[in-house]
């Protein structure tokens, strides 16, 4: 490129660069610095070194709580949400009548937003618990259920719809060699299909990840962290440390710090681990 | 022959009978949303009888109570606004940094980058009181919050479709006498559609959905859709569960309309925006 179209600089780049610093880049730098403050606005910051990080942990147990709620709801949806997607993937490339009306239910939930699926799923767990004589909020187990229940049915026909497109892209002539010599349905999907679609695996895997720890919307809409803050998950809990009560705003902000490093080792240790797996078409 | 029928028939009935599962959430909703608010919370399953059917009165008063009309207005403003503002400079962004190879240029991909994995909480204070300071906590500053957080995954999924275009037809754009602008909006901007359309998508489902974000920035002067039914259910007191199913219906309709009449893209989008990650 030459040295002319350098000059239009200002048109290409400054719009979004200057967005970007306004949304994000300053307020993450702030934020950084905040977390080592006691402040009320941002304007009012006193130093107060790793005092906040300490709070964060010491003054109650709500953080580290919500950091296991966290890891246990994630843990359990990502398996089953990759699980039932993969699955749903495989029967639904087999070339069966009423393929895209399947693919076009199972992938409908996705587009309807956190609070309204919420407030969906709390509707329908309510009714099937009073007939026993419970609600959602009752026990946390119900809260902790109803969470993963409502995940998968929102996360479930978007990896699908990833899966999908990994398998179709599986070269027919290796699955015809591998079933000319010998090889069964087990042995193929074991050695050539899960093998093939790595890829796929490792944007599925970094997608259901990551957004099972930043859940915000539908933990909000379903319980709130009902009862008794038992199924509050971390972003929740940061929500309610800064506007909670005033002058925990630098605890919440000292929380949010290290939620981003969690959230950042976990998707990037993952990224890792699933990339050095993938094989070279 | 008969074999492979057989278990065709198993899996189609087995996907038939999930799919009515993966429905029912929604159907009970459609059908509580037109009983009357004392008999939805404890029998959802019931169909409405001549006691318990109330017409739309629920919907009368859920879109009074929570100025759904309004709502709506600003939800489909900032949306497409957004979505607009962002394709059109991301887009222009992405070309310009993966084309001219500076060391600015390279920290600022790797920047755009990292900030899709940084959570939303980690900025949500300070971004809100910067918003605040210069005055962008309105429907129309808000857009340019949507491009500075859009920006990452926007320009990642550009560039990373920029990177397969060859250079010669740029060249010869420039050779015939465009300029820089004209080049990138004839020629290189045609070439990128099917990944500006896979952008838009997933922007769209991001801002039309977008609770916190806007709750933050805007408060709700101008409430859009997720933060009127959240408004619902916030206060003291028992939540109006015949206007909170009517709401839910009406947030639910226009997703679904979008969907089916643009489900080819979405799907594609969904897919394609994958593979570029």
């Amino acid at each position: 490129m030459n040295r002319a179209s350098k000059k239009w600089f200002t048109i290409f780049l400054l719009p979004t660069f200057i967005a970007f610093c306004i949304a994000f880049l300053i307020p993450f730098l702030m934020g950084l610095y905040l977390s080592f403050c006691e402040f009320r606005t941002v304007s009012d910051a006193q130093f107060v070194g790793l005092q906040n990080y300490i709070k964060a942990f010491s003054e109650n147990r709500e953080f580290i709580n919500s950091l296991w709620f966290t890891l246990r709801f994630a843990i359990v949806s990502v398996v089953v949400i990759n699980v039932a997607a993969f699955l749903l993937a495989l029967l639904l490339t087999k070339g069966i009548a009423g393929t895209n009306l399947f693919r076009t239910v199972f992938f409908m939930p996705n587009l309807i937003g956190g609070i309204v699926l919420g407030y969906i799923w709390q509707l329908i767990i309510n009714g099937v618990l009073f007939k026993y004589g419970y609600s959602i909020t009752s026990n946390a187990k119900f809260g902790y259920w109803g969470l993963i229940i409502l995940m998968a049915w929102q996360m479930i026909g978007y990896m699908m719809v990833i899966y999908i497109a990994g398998i179709q892209n599986i070269p027919t002539s290796i699955i015809e060699a591998a079933r000319v010599d010998g090889a069964g349905p087990f042995r193929t999907l074991f050695n050539i299909t899960i093998p093939s679609v790595m890829p796929s695996i490792t944007i599925c895997l970094f997608l259901t990840i990551t957004n099972s720890f930043k859940l915000f919307d539908q933990n909000l809409a379903l319980t709130a962290g009902a009862p008794s803050k038992q199924t509050q998950m971390v972003a929740l809990d940061i929500y309610n440390t800064f506007y909670g009560r005033v002058g925990s705003e630098g605890v919440g902000q000292a929380k949010a710090v290290v939620f981003f490093i969690l959230v950042a080792v976990v998707a990037l240790l993952q990224l890792y681990l699933t990339r050095s797996k993938e094989v070279e078409n | 022959m008969k074999k492979i029928n057989l278990s065709h028939i198993l899996i189609f009935l087995s996907l038939l009978f999930l799919s009515i599962v993966f429905l029912i959430p929604i159907l009970t909703v459609l059908l509580n949303s037109f009983k009357n608010k004392f008999s939805i919370s404890q029998t959802p399953f019931v169909l409405p009888s001549a006691d318990t059917f109330s017409g739309i009165e629920n919907y009368i008063s859920g879109i009074n109570d929570t100025g759904f009309l309004s709502a709506f207005f600003w939800s489909v403003f900032i949306t497409v606004l957004s979505v607009a503002v962002i394709i059109i400079f991301t887009s222009m962004t992405a070309w310009y940094i993966t084309r001219i190879k500076s060391r600015f240029n390279s920290v600022l991909y790797y920047l755009f980058v990292f900030s899709m994995i940084v959570p939303f909480q980690m900025v949500m204070f300070t971004m809100s009181k910067v918003a605040n300071i210069l005055r962008l906590d309105n429907p129309f500053g808000i857009i340019l919050i949507y491009l500075g957080f859009g920006a990452g995954l926007s320009v990642f999924i550009f560039s990373g479709f920029i990177k397969s275009v060859p250079l010669s037809l740029e060249e010869a754009a420039i050779i015939d006498g465009c300029n820089t602008f004209e080049t990138f909006w004839r020629v290189v901007f045609p070439i990128l559609k099917p990944t500006a359309i896979t952008v838009a998508i997933l922007n769209t489902m991001w801002v039309w959905n977008d609770y916190l974000l806007p709750y933050l920035v805007i408060g709700s002067d101008y409430k859009t859709i997720p933060i009127a039914v959240q408004y619902l259910k916030g206060g003291y007191g028992s939540v109006d569960m015949g206007a909170m199913m009517a709401m839910l219906v009406l947030s639910i309709v226009p997703v679904i309309i979008f969907y089916l009449s643009c489900q080819k893209y979405i799907i594609k989008g969904v897919a394609a925006g994958a593979v570029k990650g």
